[in-house]
Parts: C-alpha cells; sequence; structure tokens
C-alpha cells in the first residue's frame, strides 16, 4: 500500500514510475475516508484541491522535471496554519467560518516543492492543551488505542502519521506540542530551533516560543520536511537570516565520538518506570554506536513549567485579544453595544482552557502584577537558557525522556496542573529556544509508544538528526505499526 | 482669569510619517482612497500575521529627534499598549514604551518678545488606528463603521515636557513644531486633515507652590486656534472651580468647537491599564552611532535658524520672516526670486499679499504648482523698479500671469501695458483734464485736497492707467501751482 | 513574609500575600480587562483554578534573579526592517469577505459606549 510508505520511498516509486502521485493521493483520501471516522485526525479534508495537485504532479514526473523529494507527497497540516480559501479554525469556534486570504510561508513553501495537501488536522484550540481534548469540534483518538489521546496540541498531526492518513504532517511546538504527540504516538517530531522556520501564517499562541515542524514516519522524511519549509523569510522579523545546510547530506555519519549529556534533573520522581527504561537502554544503544556520555546538570529545570505557565498565557492574552467579533470568525448574536459583544463573542468563541489561559496572561500583565510575575518569569527564563549554554559548553547532544508517561486515557486528566505537568521536559527547551527532536524508543508493555527526546544546540537540527537517525537505524520501533481496521 | 494660580500644560502631538507605506507592511499610505481598500492581512491583524519595521519611518523618527535636540537611544524597542476599540485591529498598539527612540530634547519658542525653552519629554514610534465613523454623533449611533486604510500608518508621538505656561505659548510650541516637521519633509503638518494631532495636559496650581495641580486631559482640537481656544476655556473652568473651592476631577475631557467649551468624557474609576510588554515579534532596534550622523547630515536649514537669518541678511521685520519661514517651499521660493532680481522687501510683499492670497496653500504641492515662478515674479518686480510699468498695473499683471503662466515681460508688451512716463505726452492729458474739469481745479485751489486725488484718477482714466503716478503727480502739481 | 523587591528588581503594586489568593474581585477584573463573559459558575472555578496554577507558580519567588536580564527574544537579534516600498493590498472584497457584519465598504459594530 502506498500510504505504509515514508515520503522518501515514495518520491522513489514516482521516479521510477512505478507509482503515481494521483495514486497516492487517492490511496490516502481513501484511507482517510475509511479510518478517519475512528481516528477523528483531519477537521478539513481538501480532496478536490489535493487530487488537483496530485495531477499537476502527475505531469511533472511524466515530463521528468519533479521539483524535488516532496513532489507529489501527499501531507497534512495542523488547523492553525492559515491556507488560502480553505477553512482554517485554531481548534476553536472563534474562527467558525474564517477563511483566510492568505497562505502561510510554510504551506505555500511545501507546495512550492509540489506538496499534495490532504487536508488540516485537529488540534487543541488555539494550540493550548497536551491531548487534543481542548479542540472545539471533537478529540482524536491515539491510533493505538483509540480510548486514549493522541497527546497535544498538534494531536491530529501527529495521529494521521500513526495512521497511515498523511505520508508527513506539519505541527507546532510551543511548550512540546510536537515532541509529546510524537511520543505518544510513535512518530519522528521536530521542532526546529527557534527562528529556524517562519512564523507567517501560523496563528500566534506565544510569540516568542511558537515554531513550526514536522511529523514524519522516520527521520529521513523529518530532515526532507525540514529542508522544505527551514530558512529566512521577510514576512518574519524574528526568522533568522542563518543558510540552511543540507540535512539529509550528514544524515548517515553516526555518532562515533559524538558527547552526549544525560541531565539529572529529567530522571524524577512521576517519571513512569517503563519510560525510564526505554530511554535509559535507548542511551546504552548511543553509547553501543559510539557516543560517549556524562552527566550534565541543568539546576533551573524545575521552574521551567512555572515560567512557562506565565510567558505562554501573557503572550497568548495578547493574542487573542484581536478575536472580537469585529473582522472575522464568530460575533454572538444578541449584543446590546459594543463591549457587551466582544465579551459575549469571547466568552462563547473560546473553550475553558483558552479562557483560563487569557485570564492568566492578562493578570500576569496587569498593573501592580506585571514585575512579579512576567517580569520574574523573564529573568527565570534567562537563567534556563544559561543552564543549557553551559552544558553545551561540554556535550553536543542531550538526551532525555520526551515524556513522563505514555498516551493516557481520554478524561482522564481533568485538573488544569495535571495536565500542564505533561510538558515538563519540552518546556525548558522551548524557553531556551532550542532545537528538539522524539524519536520512537519502544513501547510499553501495552503496546503504547515511548518517546526519547533529543535536544541540540541552537541551529544544530543536523546534529539531532543524525543521532536519531543512527539511533533509528539501530533499532526496529519503526516496523511496527498500530492496529487499525477499517 | 485669577492670577492666583499657575498654569502647567504639556502637549502630546502624533504626527502622521510621509513615508510611502505602512509602519509594519507595504500598504500605501496615500490619503482619500476608498474604505478598506489600502489594507492587507497584516495591517487588518488577521490571524497568523507579523509586523516589519519599516526603516524609513525609523529614519523619519531620527531627523525629527536631531531637530528638537532630543538623544537617540541606540537601543530602543517596540511594545505592545492593549486597549479594545473596533478601530484598533490587533486590540493592542505597537507603539514604544520603556525604551522610545529618543528622549530630553527641546523646542524654543517666542511669544510677545519673550523667548522659553520648552522641554521635549520623548519622541516615539507607533502605528496609527483606522478610521471610526459613527452614525450620528457617538452618543447617539446605534452602529459605527470602520475603515481600516489609516490602520498601520506610521506615527511618531512628541511629548513635550510640562514646560507651557499659557494658550500663547501652547500655540507658538505647536506651530514651531509644525514648521519642523514640515521643513524636514517628515509631515505634512496638517491638523484640519488630521495627519498632525494634539491632545493637551493642564492643571492649575497655586501661583508659586510646588506641588502639581490635578491633571485634565483635553483632546479633539482639530487646529492651532482650537488648541488656544480649548485651554484658555480649560484656564477658566479650573480657576473657577478652584476659587469656588471645588476638586478638579481627574478626567479627559473633549473640546466642542461649536460650544466653544470642554465637556467631560464620562470620567473613568481607573486609569486604562495597557498592560505593556516587549513586542515579541520585533527584534529590538539599535541604531549606531553612524547611522544617527548619515541622518544629522541631511537636515536642512530648520525653521527658526532660517527666520533668524532671512531678517538679518534680507533686513525683513520679525513678522514677515515668520510668514515667510513658515513654509519651507515659500521660503525657498522668496530666495529663488531675490536671488533674481535682488530687492528682498519687495518680493516679500508681493509673496505676502498678492501670491498667499492666490495660492491655496503654502505647501510644498501648492507653491510647486504655483503658476508664477520665482523668477517670473522677480522679473515682474524688477519691471516695477525700473519703472516699466506701474504698481498698480503691476497687480493686473501679476493676475494675468497667474492666470496663464507666462512671464511679465511678455504680457506688459502684448497689451501694451508699458507706463506712460514721458513729460512731454502727459503734461498734454493733464491740460486736457485741467481744461474739462476746471472747477475741480479750482475747488482744490481753494483747500479741497482731495479734489487731487479725482484729478489724477481723471488723468489715469484717460491713459487707461498707464500713466506713471509719479510723473502725473508732478505735473500736476506744478499745473496747478501755476492757476 | 518579606518583600521580594529585591530578587525581582522592582516590585511595584501591592505586597504579595504567601498565599496569592486570587480574589473574585479581581477575577471580575481581569475578565473585564479581557473581555471575557464568564457566567459565575465559570467565574469559581476559574476562580479556584487560578490559585491553584498562581500557586504553584509562586516557587519563581524563592529564585534569587537578582541581576539576571529578562529574555524578551529567545534568538538574540537586532534591527530587522524592510524598505518603503510599496506592496500591493488585498482587494477590498476579498479583506470584507469574513466580516460578521458589513455595511456597503465597511465593517460595521453596534453602538460604543463608553465604559
Amino acid at each position: 500500500m502506498l500510504t505504509d510508505l515514508t515520503i522518501h520511498e515514495l518520491a522513489e516509486r514516482f521516479k521510477l514510475g512505478d507509482a503515481t502521485p494521483t495514486q497516492a493521493a487517492r490511496e490516502y483520501l481513501d484511507r482517510i475516508a475509511a479510518l478517519d471516522p475512528k481516528v477523528k485526525a483531519y477537521l478539513t479534508v481538501t480532496g478536490d484541491a489535493a487530487l488537483a495537485g496530485a495531477a499537476e504532479a502527475d505531469a511533472r514526473f511524466k515530463s521528468g522535471t519533479p521539483l524535488g523529494p516532496l513532489d507529489g507527497v501527499p501531507l497534512g497540516v495542523k488547523d492553525v496554519f492559515c491556507t488560502r480559501g480553505v477553512r482554517t479554525t485554531c481548534g476553536s469556534k472563534i474562527l467558525d467560518g474564517f477563511v483566510p486570504p492568505y497562505d502561510a510561508t510554510v504551506v505555500a513553501r511545501l507546495v512550492r516543492a509540489g506538496a499534495v495537501i490532504l487536508g488540516k488536522l485537529n488540534m487543541d484550540e488555539f494550540a493550548m492543551g497536551s491531548s487534543t481534548e481542548n479542540s472545539a469540534y471533537f478529540t482524536t483518538r491515539n491510533p493505538w488505542d483509540l480510548s486514549r489521546v493522541p497527546g497535544g496540541s498538534s494531536g491530529g498531526s501527529a495521529a494521521a502519521v500513526a495512521a497511515d492518513l498523511a505520508a508527513a504532517t506539519l505541527g507546532t511546538d510551543t511548550g512540546g506540542s510536537i515532541r509529546q504527540p510524537a511520543a505518544f504516538c510513535g512518530n519522528v517530531g521536530l521542532k526546529p530551533t527557534y527562528g529556524r522556520v517562519s512564523r507567517f501564517g501560523l496563528v500566534a499562541f506565544a510569540s516568542s516560543l511558537d515554531q513550526v515542524g514536522p511529523f514524519a514516519k522516520d527521520v529521513l522524511d523529518a530532515a526532507l520536511m525540514l529542508q522544505a519549509i527551514a530558512g529566512h523569510d521577510p514576512l518574519d522579523s524574528t526568522s533568522a537570516a542563518i543558510p540552511v545546510p543540507d540535512y539529509a547530506a550528514e544524515l548517515s555519519r553516526g555518532v562515533q565520538g559524538l558527547r552526549v549529556g544525560i541531565p539529572a534533573e529529567y530522571f524524577i520522581e512521576g517519571l513512569d518506570a517503563e519510560v525510564e527504561a526505554a530511554v535509559r537502554a535507548a542511551i546504552e544503544t548511543l553509547k553501543g554506536l559510539g557516543a560517549k556520555t556524562e552527566s550534565v546538570s541543568l539546576p533551573h529545570t524545575e521552574y521551567g513549567l512555572a515560567a512557562y505557565y506565565l510567558i505562554a498565557p501573557a503572550e497568548c492574552s495578547s493574542n487573542l485579544a484581536r478575536y472580537d467579533g469585529v473582522k472575522y470568525g464568530l460575533r454572538a448574536p444578541g449584543a446590546r453595544d459594543l463591549i457587551d459583544m466582544y465579551s459575549r463573542t469571547r466568552g462563547a468563541g473560546f473553550g475553558a482552557e483558552v479562557k483560563r489561559r487569557v485570564m492568566l496572561g492578562t493578570y500576569a500583565l496587569s498593573a501592580g502584577y506585571h514585575d512579579a510575575y512576567y517580569g520574574k518569569a523573564q529573568r527565570v527564563r534567562t537563567l534556563i537558557q544559561r543552564d543549557f549554554q553551559k552544558a553545551f559548553e561540554r556535550v553536543d547532544v542531550i538526551v532525555a525522556p520526551t515524556t513522563p508517561t505514555v498516551a493516557f486515557k481520554m478524561g482522564e486528566k481533568e485538573d488544569p496542573l495535571s495536565m500542564y505537568l505533561n510538558d515538563v521536559f519540552t518546556i525548558p527547551v522551548n524557553l531556551a529556544g532550542l532545537p528538539g527532536l522524539s524519536v520512537p524508543a519502544g513501547f510499553t508493555k501495552a503496546g503504547l509508544p515511548i518517546g526519547l527526546q533529543l535536544i541540540g544546540k541552537a541551529f544544530d537540527e543536523a546534529t539531532l538528526l543524525r543521532t536519531a537517525k543512527a539511533y533509528e537505524a539501530a533499532t526496529t520501533w519503526r516496523e511496527r505499526k498500530p492496529g487499525l481496521a477499517a | 482669569m485669577s492670577g492666583a494660580y499657575d498654569v502647567v500644560i504639556g502637549l502630546e502631538v502624533h504626527a502622521q510619517l510621509l513615508t510611502r507605506t505602512k509602519m509594519f507592511c507595504g500598504c500605501s499610505t496615500v490619503f482619500g482612497a476608498p474604505p478598506n481598500t489600502q489594507t492587507c492581512p497584516i495591517c487588518q491583524g488577521m490571524p497568523g500575521t507579523l509586523p516589519v519595521i519599516n526603516r524609513r519611518a525609523v529614519e523619519f523618527g531620527i531627523k525629527t529627534s536631531l531637530a528638537i535636540d532630543c538623544t537617540v537611544n541606540a537601543d530602543n524597542r517596540f511594545a505592545r499598549k492593549h486597549y479594545y476599540y473596533p478601530d484598533m485591529p490587533k486590540n493592542y498598539q505597537i507603539s514604544q514604551y520603556e525604551e522610545p527612540l529618543a528622549e530630553h530634547g527641546h523646542l524654543d519658542i517666542e511669544v510677545d518678545g519673550a523667548a522659553r525653552r520648552i522641554g521635549i519629554e520623548r519622541l516615539h514610534l507607533e502605528e496609527d488606528v483606522g478610521k471610526l465613523i459613527h452614525e450620528g454623533s457617538l452618543e447617539t449611533a446605534q452602529s459605527s463603521r470602520v475603515d481600516f486604510n489609516r490602520a498601520g500608518v506610521p506615527l511618531m508621538e512628541i511629548v513635550s515636557k510640562p514646560d507651557i505656561r499659557t494658550s500663547e505659548e501652547a500655540g507658538a510650541y505647536l506651530r514651531g513644531l509644525r514648521a519642523i516637521v514640515v521643513y524636514l519633509g517628515v509631515c505634512d503638518g496638517n491638523m484640519e486633515e488630521g495627519s498632525m494631532r494634539c491632545d493637551a495636559n493642564i492643571s492649575l496650581k497655586r501661583a508659586g507652590a510646588t506641588p502639581l495641580g490635578t491633571k485634565v486631559e483635553v483632546k479633539n482640537m482639530n487646529s492651532f486656534r482650537n488648541v488656544q481656544h480649548a485651554l484658555e476655556y480649560e484656564i477658566k473652568r479650573q480657576g473657577r472651580a478652584l476659587d469656588a473651592g471645588e476638586r478638579i476631577v481627574q478626567e479627559t475631557r473633549l473640546w466642542d468647537p461649536d460650544k466653544g467649551q470642554t465637556v467631560s468624557m464620562r470620567s473613568k474609576e481607573f486609569a486604562h491599564d495597557y498592560r505593556y510588554f516587549p513586542e515579541p515579534d520585533l527584534p529590538p532596534l539599535n541604531v549606531e552611532a553612524r547611522w544617527v550622523e548619515a541622518v544629522r547630515a541631511t537636515l536642512p536649514e530648520l525653521p527658526a535658524a532660517r527666520r533668524v537669518r532671512f531678517m538679518r541678511a534680507h533686513a525683513l521685520t520679525a513678522y514677515d520672516a515668520d510668514l515667510l519661514t513658515g513654509s519651507r517651499a515659500l521660503a525657498d521660493y522668496f530666495e529663488a526670486a531675490v536671488a533674481q532680481c535682488g530687492t528682498p522687501k519687495a518680493v516679500a510683499n508681493w509673496i505676502l499679499n498678492e501670491l498667499l492670497r492666490e495660492l491655496p496653500g503654502d505647501d510644498e504641492r501648492a507653491v510647486a504648482d504655483c503658476a508664477v515662478s520665482p523668477g517670473n515674479l522677480a522679473g515682474l518686480i524688477t519691471l516695477i523698479e525700473d519703472g516699466t510699468i506701474s504698481g498698480k498695473i503691476a497687480k493686473d499683471v501679476f493676475e494675468k500671469m497667474y492666470r496663464s503662466g507666462e512671464d511679465a515681460r511678455t504680457i506688459v508688451s502684448r497689451e501694451g501695458l508699458t507706463q506712460v512716463a514721458d513729460a512731454g505726452a502727459l503734461g498734454a492729458v493733464v491740460d486736457g483734464v485741467l481744461a474739462e474739469h476746471a472747477k475741480v481745479a479750482l475747488d482744490y485751489k481753494a483747500g479741497k485736497r482731495a479734489a487731487l486725488g479725482f484729478l489724477v484718477g481723471q488723468v489715469m482714466k484717460a491713459t487707461a492707467g498707464k500713466a506713471s503716478p509719479g510723473v502725473v503727480n508732478s505735473l500736476l502739481a506744478e499745473k496747478l501751482s501755476k492757476l | 513574609m518579606t518583600a521580594d523587591g529585591g530578587s525581582t528588581g522592582a516590585m511595584s503594586g501591592p505586597p504579595l500575600p504567601n498565599d496569592p489568593k486570587i480574589t473574585m474581585k479581581e477575577v471580575d477584573h481581569v475578565a473585564r480587562l479581557a473581555r471575557l463573559q464568564l457566567s459565575d459558575a465559570e467565574k469559581e472555578r476559574m476562580r479556584r483554578e487560578l490559585d491553584g496554577i498562581l500557586s504553584y507558580i509562586d516557587k519563581l519567588r524563592a529564585l534569587d534573579t537578582e541581576g539576571v536580564p529578562p529574555t524578551s527574544h529567545a534568538v538574540p537579534m537586532t534591527n530587522v526592517m524592510r524598505e518603503d516600498e510599496p506592496a500591493p493590498s488585498l482587494p477590498q472584497a476579498e479583506m470584507l469577505a469574513n466580516a460578521p457584519d458589513r455595511s456597503g465598504e465597511f465593517f460595521r459594530v453596534p453602538r460604543i459606549i463608553e465604559e
């Protein structure tokens, strides 16, 4: 089945003429029709546009002029990206009906590379959440166990790759929203360095933390996706003007002599025993491949969550101020006057988690509390950055668990704080602006995926990718698939 | 007004910058386009959009800062200022807060011969908001309409220190600031059209006392005159209230030009909580000394300096120098004309009287479009100076020049307007007039001085205005004395 | 409880109690600032949840951040600017297409009453 294949395997078939992009698109669309009612990964399926794009790719392959490794490849994108002419909801009711008149830069780049967009994927509302249960529309299921969450906020993006409902997908990561669902769903998930990929057209949650990244079936695919989207964008003032290396080129260099740091603070009480065992086994595998390990200390790790839950809500309360019923999206009916209209619209249009963070953020920025909360968190952020800087003087990559547990059951984490604790290992990486990657590292006895997190120096995605590649090549986790029947 | 109080006034001026595009996106800033046709997802605050700083706006900010002697802050950054209003696309305005572009400058003014230095607290950059149109008045409208063309246009906010003491000083400060921004070409300074706006903060305190009184903010003053009137009204209102032992409420009041009073907006219990924080979508600015010096090198002669030079070099009165230097274009015009005919006083008179009467304004465009070039004006004046035409005829010629764009000499020769100064020819005409109006001549001799004017007028009529008044007068005097 | 003005560098506003319980009055105030209409039940739940979160966040106060500069941007950059060159605006129809209430060429909003 073409839907079993990775991007690079598909590209090979297309090149040889053994399969066409239209065939691949059709297979994926058929599979979505058959299985997505169970998985519920997609909010919007853009079948006609996908087939039209695939037909154009067919022609290019026929004439021997493909655009590159992504040409004709069927992909899905998180519904947080603006897509021209295609409904974009961010998993929220307040954007119900919103059809952007422009494409996010990353979407445009994928399309320019010939990729075929299958549709928009489900997410926690405005990217706030760790389970996709905060979507205003429905909850996506974990393909490995349909009673469990896929993680969040990019739950749809992770589930789609795990269930072969797309060859690869795009998600976003602000506090772990790519890495955590990748761990829960057994994918490769990459959060690049802050500024590596353009945020233009990515509906903002926390501006200084948000980053765009791929979910992929294997490490090479992740590298190919990153290659297509990375690079400076004049429309994003925070995008880095640093050249993009050839990520696939160094991929098989191996890890001989690589200095790997193991942070003591990430192996804490609350870390699931099976997760810990898998991560430790992975470290042994890396040593077996020639890596050198040493202990490092990231002493301010425990403060990351608290700092994040001040900075992210503060920025989000600001970014979400524009949702007011004036220019787009929902306007609540029956308002007496403008202020009533604002309050009703936002009251009706935002879900509970979003409201909670908007309130928290507004409070943290408000007069009298600004320095004690927001200001303080910004200083703690500096301390966390410095921790990593110091560690990276001695090591090339840091290895840790991605999440403290594996995928939990839907409805299990009702208390917001217990939900936030999911991200305790991923958040510091966003605060420091560094790249992080989760690669499948095994399964629990119950068959649920476990993720291994790799953290790298700024703009050193290449080292993360080759470390993950070496590990992937030495293991067989990739061969196992969720048992989803139509 | 009770002299028992000191008046303390601070002015906040917002100037729209003459960049081609908006502060954070490439939409045009040209005035007058149909509603919502000069917008894009960025300036309309659509989800996912991001700002990018317009370099020229920063340059204009630096230029203005130098002209008002501010220190440019090498490290400065943008911040978000939050409040909800329909003309605010994002419900926050990207502005500058703790680290503005420039600080601590001054503007020197003169009122009734007294020179004063008004301190300037800060200058910063921000984006303008859209336009709200109420169906009726704000109080009665059931709905309002929004046009976002103006949203995102670059603004420069200049905040004075509370050094202004009278409404006249406020007017002088505003005129001075306007002249500078127009000279620099960074703003067209049009208060009526809203490209320059002014809000005031005013308080009164017991004469000589130190603690400041309660500040009242005054808005909606859309001309220099309105600013002065509004401040005068406030001074009276607050003075009367204080005299009566009342407390001044800290509030915002709107100037109502029709009623001639300030009216309270419903007073707010708390000041706006703008929840400022540094704009995460924009890296900070680091304005290097090199850039500042490069901008400094482009500063033109500023209005104050030019005014002084005009008075010195061209022996103009302060009043005339003021008016001529009020617009850089007009001052340039003046100097160009003087360069050609060398009679500054005459050029000044012609510009300030005849030319300004015809021109729709004294701005760049109006002066550039003027049908009478500086050279042509100089030519006209030369014809008067050398006696070719009389002053009176010159006025007609000027009007013809303005309508046709032709030079004076062409018009004069085509219409035969050359002044007749030949005593012989004129002598005959004078004789004729005296003969026809012998009675009037006798009235003159009998002491009726006004009769002379009548006789001169008759000579002018007979010569179709071309007689040289000087020669006519002397001939009449001579012949009348012989009667 | 000692005022930790030292560790935050500059402490503004009222000193925070050991137990930063956010009051109902504060919840109301913040909801108004954020233009969020909350039911009474929502408000009470919000108060409890925010209280729990703020208590957790309180652990930051124990950290000495004297002399530590705040980070606003993850990756240091300065002077990102563009030239003053026009780019095409979007057509009026496209910009108005998503308007919940439209009046000809304008967006329309309900009457504005000053707070």
